[in-house]
Parts: structure tokens; sequence; C-alpha cells
């Protein structure tokens, strides 16, 4: 409760601040889910997006909830836009909301990076020259599991994921790399929380592996139950089911699974190191997958600041593009879409004293782009 | 009546303010509020039709309110893709006119409304309010797993569909459509309410039998409402996806429902001016809220419940200082 | 799943342990339901109340059982906390708020329950964050049993059924033979009447709502168990319980338990079965989507088929 208010108390004074004059300063709309379910995520990517710039006078934050709604977002961001000035906007947790809302945002001029979600559309086709993605893909850390899968052994994975759209993508990610034949594939209804009949199919279908993707309580359903039915069969699904955020509610049902993920708090490399203590002093929690997405969101805009000025888009986007900055998670770099080129781990999930958490087994993808840059003509 | 003549004058003329207010300081997002409370408002004056005057309580107005808007967002995607929209027996394209999708939009909303409406009509009481929300849900879950037209995903359309004469991406000059719009079926539904289709109705919700008895069947009477009802909120729907030029199923879900519900019901039920009170209230509620703590919807609740419970005929009821005995 | 393409007597007798596994997972839902429902309709019959915060409630219980369950490490305790929470806060509500409300139309109910469903879901994130809490299956529960047909089944949602059959049963027994059953029959039936003769009605009103309340939270309780314990739980759950408590008939325990069952069993089947029978039609992708659209929208359509059928619902009165 307290750390929650210290991370208000921060953000208020970073909103409230008034902006010096600097020559480079630039006005920065963060678009995030701070209320009702998912906020965890808008949080941490706000708190660790907010760990960077402290004591950067140059960085004016204007923060608003989404609410996770699409339409409210929109309205947001014709607001930052037209009443704040902002500059950049960044923020967005969820795809639906992210196609909503970025489309417009970079056809008005304004740079926007992306913080977590990684949409197809934005990827391929609809890619634009002043949309970044920050984090991955979509299907990137899917079609890792799908190349853990392979080097594990797996020959037949009975594969599941909501009957949404980023779920297909999931299933399709897990399907691009995964070389066996699926014993079974579930669409399953967005939001679901009693998973007894997938189970069930499961257990009749024969598979030797489970993959899904089933975000934030859905996951959390998924694994207590499964470790209910007493089925002896590796799991592996995408770091979101496994994330720092909700790994406590899960409980022990989580040991042992495999998960994939482009960062885990035991990366090696100097930025990481810095950026977990400080996290773990500045707010009292361990940081998660989408606190670290915050976090090299906001550096990799510091760097760009470095280099040239706001008001020079052409300057500012070659800056953005060189991504010469720290990032958390090591080697990092945009292919020509703006979506990164990173390696993707496998993590299995860990105990350290009481707490949850993940530690790094292997490397699944190395310097994985994704499946979308040719389509992309910029 | 003259009280709340006045204060309906104030309400509008309070809308209009906002907008001026926008334009002279160069604040562009004030327009996008008004225009999205002149927009919700519309909504809410649909749903007034039916459950304020033919005490017909849909909880499932969502389902006319997504279902006007898919219809916008998928006519001026079609157009703006280049794809036409049926190939047989004759090719029709999409279109980006506003005053082609409007019709479109009421007409694909009144037939749903018609099917919903013959099914539900033939319950009552609680079982209405939940059989319409039924019907909404089933549409919901089918907006969310159809991959045709972006699914959850929703549907971008990138720019605001046109109306001759106009600049369309002109916040202002979009608020006044709305406005127009607001104005004629708040208009529209005056003459209704007050001419013989309109009294039949209100006779029905207060005593079906009576009705029956005159020769006049209730549920003919109740059907066409329901159907007037949705198509008005249909329109209204076309409209805020050209405000958001954005589509999603979000629109459908049972909150979009409940919210349209509490517009009515918090600027005073089966009252013309109602729905823009209450939804301008709402607005400005979680606009101001939303600014001071982010836990603002603890906040809205409490202030709700207040509402509800202290301020019996809604806001208008309140400020007009007579209860209504119905 | 390749052999359960085709006719449904395929199943047999390669599948006919998966489908009982199934019917069972059905029950379990059908149970969890009926103890939402309960509260639900015994609060519509006696007061005359739509209560859309009736999932707040079940969340209330949920977070209840997973706090005290982390504090004191038992469960057991944690579930005797659901109840007794969820029976507090239900009695604290009645009692500032919804009794100013039974007199209203339905319209000034929905307002105001809608805006306790903001009031509590935001409450409760404010005071515990907004992260997933932990709760899990106690020891004794834990792992699965052998039925017949060569089935494993998990002890937890067994005794899941268990203790909803039983609760349905003493719900019966109160309600056919208990003085505050005769009260509450009464109560529905004519409310002057009761009144008349002497009973403190608003008392009898707070127990009423409590009681649900109490159930209410105990189905939180039990199945945050075995699924996530987060703020906005209760919504889905709601919903589902409204479409229950109208397929039963409103105000009807019995339509409630029959109509629980339905919707459960319906949407555990459906989920299951409808992709593999669409695989005969379509191809297997599109079957799949498909059917899992189908899946999701079953039992609305259920509802509206029965309330087509019968407008009141299987139990319900001529309305």
């Amino acid at each position: 409760m307290l750390k929650s208010l210290t991370a208000i108390a921060i953000a208020a004074a970073l909103v409230a601040g008034p902006a010096l004059a600097a020559d480079q300063a630039v006005k920065v709309g963060m678009i995030t889910t701070l209320s009702g379910g998912g906020s965890g995520l808008g949080i941490d990517v706000r708190d660790g997006f907010l760990l960077a710039i402290k004591g950067n006078d140059k960085i004016e934050m204007v923060i608003e909830d989404d609410q996770r709604k699409p339409d409210v977002a929109v309205q947001i961001a014709d607001k930052m836009i037209q009443s704040d000035k902002v500059d950049v906007l960044t923020g967005i947790i969820w795809s639906n909301l992210a196609m909503a809302v970025v489309p417009a945002v970079v056809n008005q001029g304004k740079f926007y990076l992306s913080p977590n979600a990684g949409p197809s559309a934005l990827a391929g086709k609809g890619c634009h020259k002043n949309y970044f993605n920050v984090a991955w893909q979509n299907d990137n850390l899917h079609e890792a599991a799908g190349a853990y899968a392979n080097g594990a052994g797996f020959k037949n994975s009975f594969i599941l994921a909501p009957n949404y759209p980023a779920g297909k993508d999931a299933l399709t990610g897990y399907k691009r790399f995964f070389k066996g034949e699926p014993a079974g594939e579930v669409y399953t209804k967005l939001g679901q929380t009693d998973y007894a009949a997938e189970i069930a199919q499961i257990r009749a279908s024969g598979a030797d592996s489970v993959f899904f993707f089933l975000p934030g309580g859905m996951g959390i359903s998924f694994m207590k139950q499964w470790a209910q039915a007493g089925i002896d069969l590796p799991v592996v699904g995408p770091a979101f089911s496994f994330d720092q955020g909700i790994l406590q509610a899960v409980g022990d049902a989580a040991l042992g699974v495999k998960n994939t993920s482009q960062w885990s708090k035991d990366l090696d490399n100097a930025a990481n190191v810095k950026f977990v203590a400080d996290f773990q002093a500045e707010f009292g929690r361990l940081p998660s997958l989408y606190a670290s997405q915050g976090y090299d969101t906001a550096n990799l805009l510091i760097s760009a600041m470095a280099k040239a000025d706001v008001s020079d888009a052409d300057a500012f986007r070659a800056a953005l593009e060189a991504a010469d900055f720290a990032s958390t998670r090591g080697d990092f770099a945009f292919a020509k879409n703006h979506h990164p080129i990173q390696d993707i781990y496998v993590r299995e999930v860990v105990k350290e004293g009481d707490v949850l958490t993940n530690k790094i087994v292997s490397l699944a993808l190395e310097d994985h782009s994704d499946a979308y840059v040719a389509d992309c003509s910029m | 009546m003259i009280k709340e003549f006045w204060l309906n004058a104030a309400c509008v003329a309070l809308l209009l303010a906002v907008v001026l207010a926008g334009a002279i300081f160069d604040e562009p997002y004030y327009i996008t509020l008004a225009t999205k409370v002149t927009i919700l408002a519309m909504a809410g004056v649909g749903l007034n039709l039916a459950l304020g005057y033919g005490g017909l309580i849909s909880f499932g107005h969502a389902a006319f309110f997504g279902i006007g808007g898919y219809a916008a967002g998928i006519l001026a995607s079609h157009a703006l893709n280049y794809e036409p929209l049926a190939t047989w027996p004759i090719e029709i394209g999409g279109t980006t006119q506003m005053l082609v999708i409007w019709p479109v939009a009421a007409i694909v909303s009144a037939v749903f409304a018609a099917v919903i409406g013959a099914f539900s009509l033939r319950t009552s009481g609680v079982y209405f309010i939940m059989i319409t929300l039924a019907f909404a849900q089933m549409i919901y879950y089918f907006a969310i797993s159809w991959p045709s037209y972006g699914g959850e995903d929703g549907l971008s359309v990138y720019l605001r569909s046109e109306f001759p004469g106009l600049n369309t991406m002109n916040g202002a000059s979009f608020f006044a459509i709305c406005f127009v719009w607001l104005m004629a079926v708040v208009w529209g539904s005056s003459r209704m309410v007050n001419a013989g289709f309109g009294l039949a109705l209100q006779a029905t919700k207060q005593n079906a039998e009576r009705v029956e008895a005159v020769g006049i069947a209730p549920f003919r009477i109740r059907l066409t409402a329901f159907i007037i009802s949705g198509a008005i909120t249909g329109v209204a729907g076309a409209l805020y996806v050209d405000l958001n030029r954005f589509v999603s199923p979000s629109m459908l879900s049972w909150h979009t429902s409940g919210e349209i519900m509490v517009f009515v019901i918090l600027g005073g039920v089966a009252r013309l001016f109602g729905p823009l009170v209450g939804a301008a209230l709402f607005i400005v509620l979680e606009q101001s809220l939303g600014g001071i703590t982010e836990n603002w919807q603890f906040w809205l609740g409490a202030i709700l419940i207040v509402v509800v419970l202290f301020g019996r005929g809604g806001a208008i009821g309140l400020l007009a200082k007579e209860v209504r005995h119905d | 799943m390749r052999p359960l393409a085709g006719p449904l007597f395929y199943f047999l007798p390669m599948s006919a342990s998966l489908f009982i596994e199934q019917i069972l997972n059905g029950l379990q839902f059908g149970v969890m339901l009926f103890l939402m429902s309960a509260g639900l309709t015994l609060v519509f019959g006696v007061m005359g109340l739509i209560n859309l915060a009736h999932g707040s409630l079940y969340m209330i219980g949920a977070f209840a059982a997973a706090a005290v369950a982390g504090w004191t490490g038992s469960y057991w305790l944690g579930l005797m906390a659901s109840l007794a929470a969820a029976a507090m806060v239900g009695a604290l509500v009645e009692v500032t708020v919804i009794r100013r409300l039974y007199r209203r139309d339905h319209l000034d109910q929905v307002l105001a329950t809608f805006a306790l469903i903001l009031l509590f879901s935001e409450g409760t994130r404010w005071l515990f964050g907004p992260f997933p809490l932990y709760l899990d299956v106690p020891d004794a529960l834990s792992g699965t049993v052998s039925l017949p047909f060569g089935i494993a089944y998990s002890k937890y949602r067994l005794a899941i059924i268990a203790a909803g059959l039983l609760i349905a049963v003493g719900l019966f027994l109160l309600i056919a033979k208990t003085r505050l059953g005769v009260r509450i029959r009464a109560g529905e039936s004519d409310r002057e009447m009761i009144a008349a003769l002497g009973v403190d009605i608003s008392k009898l009103y707070t127990i009423v709502f409590a009681l649900g309340a109490a159930l209410a939270g105990l189905a939180g309780a039990m199945v945050g168990t075995i699924q996530s314990v987060e703020v906005g739980m209760g919504e889905p759950v709601l919903i589902l319980a409204f479409v229950v408590t109208v397929i039963g008939g409103i105000g009807s325990i019995k339509g409630a338990f029959l109509g629980a069952l339905l919707v459960g069993v319906t949407d555990t089947l459906g989920r299951f079965l409808l992709p593999v029978i669409l695989k005969s039609v379509f191809e297997p992708s599109l079957a799949t989507s498909v059917g899992s659209a189908l899946a999701s929208m079953l039992i609305y359509l259920l509802m509206a088929v029965v309330l087509i059928w019968r407008p009141s619902g299987l139990a319900g009165k001529a309305a």
C-alpha cells in the first residue's frame, strides 16, 4: 500500500513538476492501464519507465489511465496530441488498444514507442516509420516456445489459447517453429476461468507436451487446475503466465515450468543488474518483464534525445533506429520494421527462499526478428 | 414543466459553451468530450424511448450501439481498402459517405431490434432485462471470435466518413453533425411521445390490459417502440465509431449497456433531456475524478449511490424539485 | 483428438471415460453456479431486488479466504473467513444501501447495484493491490482419486460437488422445515401479511441478504482456490448466475438448482463437443474457431430458447 503510494507520489511529482527550459525537452504521453483488471501490467510498465527517467528534467510526463477500453485510449491519445501537445506516446499494454491508437498517432507525425503490444498488423504491411516496438512482435515468444519444443524432443504438443486474434497469433507462432504435429488444438473462451474440460481433453489426446498461451488470470487458473489434475506432461508457454506479478498467485503449481522470454531478472549484464537493484530499492518488489520493457523504452528515448532534437523528426527517428542504449536484455537492435532483433531465452520457474521467480536455462532463439519483416516496405 | 424547460435550455447552452471555449482557447479535447457526451446522450435518447416511455428495461442496448458501429466500420473499411462488400448477385462496394452509412446503420440495428424484440417482448419484468442481456452477450461473443473484422482487436478506419460540404476531421464540424442529430432525435421523440403512438406506448407501461381492451395490441406498440429505439441507438453507434475512427467488441459489452442505462437514469427517466444531462454528468465525473485519484471508480460508485438514494427522478428531478409519481 | 472425429458413436468405448469426466466437470461447474444463483434468486424472490453486486460478494469471499489463509496458513480458516466476511459485508450493505431500494423500481436497483460493483472492485484493489492473490488447495484434497472406467479425477473438484450438493440439501431443509424458512416463504408470497403477523420484516430481509451473500462468498472462496483470486473475478460469474436464475425461474431455489446444472453441463459439453462435431463438416481450423465461437454463445442461446418456450423460466410461476 505504502509502496504504491510512493509510486503515485513520484508519478504525480513528475507530472506536476514544471518542465525546465532545456533545449531538448520532450513531452511524453503515457496511455496505460492503471485501473480495473490487468492494471498490474500497466503499473509495472509505468514504474519501470519512471525509474529510468528519475532525475531527468528534460522529460515531461503526462500519464493517463485507459481503463483497458479502446475508445477511452483513442480519446486520451487525441487529448494528449491536441491539448497536451506531446511529442512521443507510449504505454499501451493490449494489442487491441494499440490497433486503435497507434495508426492514428503515427499518421499525425508523432512517435509511438510500444512497451508491450506488438500486433502482426503493425509489423508487416502496416509498419510505419514513426512506430517503434521496444518489446517484441506478438508471435516472438510463442515461436521461441516452438523452437524449444523441438530441442526438448516434443513430437505432438497439445496447444491451446483464447479465441481472439492474439490467441490465434500465439498458436500460429508456435506451429511456425514446432516441427511435430499438434495432438490437439483448442481455442477457449476469452476470460474463461475453468479449464476442466480442456484438461480432460489433453489427458485423452495422448499428447507428449502442452503449450498454452493464457495471459493474466486465465493462466493462473489453468496452472492451478493443471497441477490438481495429476497429469505428468511437460508444460511450456510464453512468459506472460509466469511473470513476477502473477507467479506468487499461481504458487508451487508453476515450479519447474519452462517459459520463454526475452528478459529475465538473472540476465547478467550491467544494465540489468542495476535495473533489478534500483527497481527493488524504489518499489520494494521484484521487477517484472513488463517493468523491464518500460525501463528499456525510457532508455531508448533518452538515448535518442542525446543525439537529436525531437523537433527534427528525421534526425530523431535515425537516433531511435540506432537503438544506442544499454538494454536490460543485453544486445538489442531494430529490424527494418522497427521491431526488435533480440535473443529469446527459456526460463524455468524456481523458488528463491519463499519467492517464486524465474532463472534462465537456455537460449531458444538467437538474434531473432519476426515473420512479418519482409512485408514491411520501409 | 416550465422549470424543466429552462433547465434543459441551460444544459444545451452549457454544452455549446464548452465547444465554443474549446474552439476559442484551442483546446480540441473539450470539443472531443462534448461530442462524446452528445453521441452517448443520443444513444440514451434511443434507450429512453423503450425504457422511459415504454417501461421496457433493456439491458442489451449495447447490441444496437455496437451493430450500428460495426455497420459504419465495415462499410468504411471496405471503401478504404477498395474491397467490394458483396460480389453476388450484384457488386456492392463499401462507402465513406455518412449519408449512406446512417440509413444502413439504422436499418441493420432496426432489423436486429425487430428480431430481438420479437422474442424478448414475450417476457416481462426481470426476464425481459435478462433476455435482452443474453442477446447482447451472444452478439458480443460472436464479434470477439469472428476473425474477418478484427475480432477482439477491432477495426480501425483511420479517417472519419465524409459529409458533403463539411470537413468532418475538424472537431467542431463533426460536433455540429452530432449535435444536430441529438436535437433531431430529441425533437422526434418529443413529437412521438405526445402523439397517439406515444400515448398508447405510455399507456401500455401503466396498464397493458386496459390498452388491449381499447383494441390496441400492446405487443405491436412495444415492438415498434423497441425497433425505433434500437435504430436511434444504432445511428449513435455509427457516429461513435466516426468519433474514434475505430470500432471494437467493447462497444457491445454489457458494461456499455449498463453505462447507457446509467446515463438515462442519472439524468432522469422519461425526461427528454435526461440522457444528455446524465451523459454529461457521467463524463464530467469520470474526467474530474480521474484527474484526482487512481481509485476514481470507487468515488464514482459512491457518488452514483448517493444520487440514486437521495436524488429520485435523476438529476433533472433533483434540480427541478419535482418528483414524478408513476 | 483424431479418434474423436466422425460420428458421436465413435466415442464409445474409446472415450467413454472422457465423456463421463466431462459430465462430472459440468456437474461441478453447475454446483458452483447454484451457490451463486441461490442467493440471487432468494433475494429476488423475497425482496424483489435485482442485485448486480452479487458478484462482488463472490469476490469478497475469495479475497477474504486468500488473505486469511495467507496469514494463518490454514485453508479451512480461510474458508470460514470467506463466509463471515461475505455475510458481514452483505449485512452492512443491506442496512446502509439495499434496504432503501426495495420500494424502488428495478431501474434504481440496477443503477445502485451497478455503482456498488464499481465501489467494491476498486475498493478491493485499493486494499489488496493490483496483483492476483495466492490461494491453494489444502493438502488433504490435493491430487486425484481413481474412479471406475479408469478416470482419475481431481479430489478437490469432487469435494466441491459434494459440498455443493450438501449445501443444496441444507438450503431445501432450511426453507421447508425451519421457522426462518416459513417466514421466507411467507415473504415471497405476501409481504403485507407477514408484517401483520408481527415478524420483524427488516430483520428478516437483512438475514436473507446476508445468507445469500455468505453463499456467494463461499462459492468465491471455493472457486478462487482453483482459479485466480483477482479484482473483477465476480463479473463473468454474475452474468452466468443471472442466466441460471432466469432459466430456472426467478425466486425458485429448485429452479436455480435445475438451471445451474443445465447451464453447467451445457457449457462444458458444448466447449468439448462442438468443435469435434463440426470437424466432420468443416476443415479442422475452421471447425475449431467456429466451434469455439458457437460454444461461447451456447448458454445465451439456451437461455433465449428456454424463455421463448417458457417465458417465466423452468420452475417459475406465470408472470
